[in-house]
């Protein structure tokens, strides 16, 4: 009998939780808001079905109920990732160690 | 376009990129890497998704345009941002994700052909159990992260909003919402998708409004957690690798992150989640609060006990990005260490409104980040400290924690301030913190108040040495 492939999904997002939950555990605290600024644009790359729904219109039609969803969903990830990771690199720009030849 | 075997390899390609992403920030040296990492993962994705489509007519255009939009508002907001609003702009964020979770579900629903789930009442039975969970989490990530940010923003009271009845309700509005999904799933009817969305939106509201304001730093990861699932339950409709995996990432993420504060505070996360926390203690303790003794002093007290100091530990709270103090602390310490006087930083795993926010508040005044510590490894160094000097902190440096078992916040752990020789306490009122409880330590006799704004006073005490 063949493995439906939602069990090979699945397989990889339980995985995934485990690498999640060890590398998450070694992140250092004082950087966890970079943490959570980060988690915030990655989870954007929902932005990939947004895409697939705002090209579903056919040629005709650009627009229509499902895509212009699509749109918006599009607009809405674009912030997230845009603000997420340049907020990120901001604040990680900010760490920085003692100068020596205090 | 490309066959969706490749695109797959690809997907996965971004999906590891974005571990490498989160790895990076074990420490602030490999952290700014790691987040190039993060945003080639993000290129290839997107990248992947428009040849694997390969239709680069007029739509394409219009994605561009919102694309670009979008990405223009969220870097115009990246620049913008104060750092003391960082909490705010997380909770912001994570609404977006919500919603535009719940907005690819609606697409997916109404037009299931573009994503090869089936036809429009005819969509495959897991794709709509996927896509339904998708959009219900995703909108209880988005209204919920809306009360967040209007809490931590001001516009709506931080204290907590509670009412006769409300956990039966949450409860019978949870439960409707798994029956929906199963009624859902077995109709197809739109109506009932529109019907659930609507209920997941007014749970997340609900669950949030008796959530008080300084346990919005758990919210927040809690929030950051769904927003994660939501991810994952439409990387599951799509059939996608990179949203499966990032989708766990940030899910676990967001929920280790919860833990933690929750152990911050020594609370069970269902302690949080049911609120009202901090509503009902205040009354009792208003009555006594003035009669006991209090030292106070001013600037010039303060500028003396630290100049005869050898080492001095600063304990920054909440109050201290409130007042926007950081940069005129980060000057006080300059002038403290010319005189030679040891000086390092304590931050409570709980202290201000998101996990992390002194550290970047710190790293912002460019206090170099090995002079700050977390609570275990600077606790046993305040009986040797000759002074503490605790700014905008209140109820993390609250000794009752460890002495009396009727306290709510005993058993949380404490900065062992009043180990040190002497305490400065900067803060306006002597009204209790948010915990709604008394704070020994204002009573104590080697505690100095100092009644000001924290900025204002620090300023005068670096005036003053």
């Amino acid at each position: 009998m063949e493995i439906d492939p939602f069990i090979f999904r699945l397989s990889i997002f339980i995985l995934s939780i485990f690498i999640g939950y060890y590398v998450v555990w070694s992140v250092t605290p004082s950087l966890h808001t970079p943490l959570m600024s980060v988690t915030n644009a990655i989870s954007s790359v929902i932005i990939v079905g947004a895409i697939i729904a705002g090209l579903a219109g056919n040629s005709d039609s650009v627009f229509n109920t499902s895509s212009i969803f699509g749109f918006l969903a599009i607009s809405l990830a674009a912030i997230n990732i845009f603000g997420g990771f340049l907020v990120t690199q901001r604040m990680l720009a900010m760490y920085k160690k003692k100068k020596k030849d205090k | 376009m490309i066959s969706a075997n490749l695109s797959a390899i690809f997907y996965l390609i971004s999906g590891v990129l974005f571990i490498l992403a989160l790895r990076g920030l074990s420490s602030p040296e490999t952290s700014r890497k790691g987040n190039l990492f993060g945003i080639l993962g993000m290129i290839i994705a997107i990248t992947v998704t428009f040849f694997s489509i390969g239709n680069f007519s007029s739509g394409f255009i219009f994605v561009l345009i919102f694309l670009l939009v979008g990405g223009l508002v969220g870097a115009f907001i990246a620049y913008r941002i104060p750092m003391t609003a960082m909490p705010e702009l997380v909770a912001g964020f994570h609404s977006l994700v919500g919603l535009a979770a719940v907005f690819v579900a609606i697409s997916a629903f109404l037009n299931p052909d573009a994503f090869n789930l089936g036809s429009p009442g005819n969509i495959k039975l897991g794709s709509l159990i996927e896509m339904s969970i998708g959009a219900a989490v995703g909108a209880i990530t988005f209204s919920g992260s809306i009360i967040a940010f209007l809490k931590l923003q001001g516009i709506m009271s931080g204290s907590p909003i509670t009412f006769k009845g409300q956990h039966l309700l949450n409860a019978l509005i949870l439960i409707s919402i798994i029956v929906l999904i199963y009624l859902l799933c077995s109709s197809q009817s739109s109506n009932l998708f529109w019907i659930l969305l609507t209920v997941s939106f007014l749970i997340g509201f609900l669950l949030i409004i008796p959530i008080g304001g300084a346990d919005m730093p758990v919210v927040i990861s809690m929030l950051n957690s769904y927003s994660g699932w939501a991810a994952a339950g439409i990387g599951f409709t799509l059939e996608n690798t990179a949203l499966i995996i990032t989708g766990a990432l940030v899910g676990s993420s967001g929920a280790i992150l919860s833990y933690i504060m929750c152990k911050g505070m020594n609370r069970s996360f269902f302690n949080v989640i049911l609120g009202g926390f901090g509503a009902t203690e205040k009354s009792s303790n208003s009555q006594n609060k003035e009669q006991r003794p209090v030292k106070s002093g001013n600037a010039d007290d303060a500028a003396f006990l630290m100049k005869n100091a050898s080492s001095v530990i600063i304990v920054p709270g909440y109050g201290m990005a409130v007042a926007q103090a950081q940069h005129a602390l980060r000057e006080m310490v300059d002038t403290l260490k010319k005189n030679d006087i040891k000086v390092s930083y304590a931050i409570h795993p709980v202290a201000g409104r998101m996990p992390g926010h002194m550290n970047v508040l710190l790293a912002e005044a460019n206090v170099p980040y090995d002079e700050v510590f977390e609570l275990e490894e600077i606790n046993n160094d305040f009986a040797n400290a000759d002074v503490a000097f605790v700014i905008g902190a209140n109820d993390v440096t609250n000794p009752v924690a460890k002495t009396d078992p009727q306290s709510p916040i005993y058993g949380m752990p404490v900065l062992d301030v009043e180990k040190c020789k002497s305490v400065l306490f900067v803060k306006r009122s002597l009204s209790p913190g948010y915990a709604g409880i008394d704070n020994d330590l204002f009573y104590k006799e080697n505690t100095l108040m100092l009644f000001a704004d924290a900025k204002k006073m620090t300023e005068d005490i670096t005036k003053n040495l």
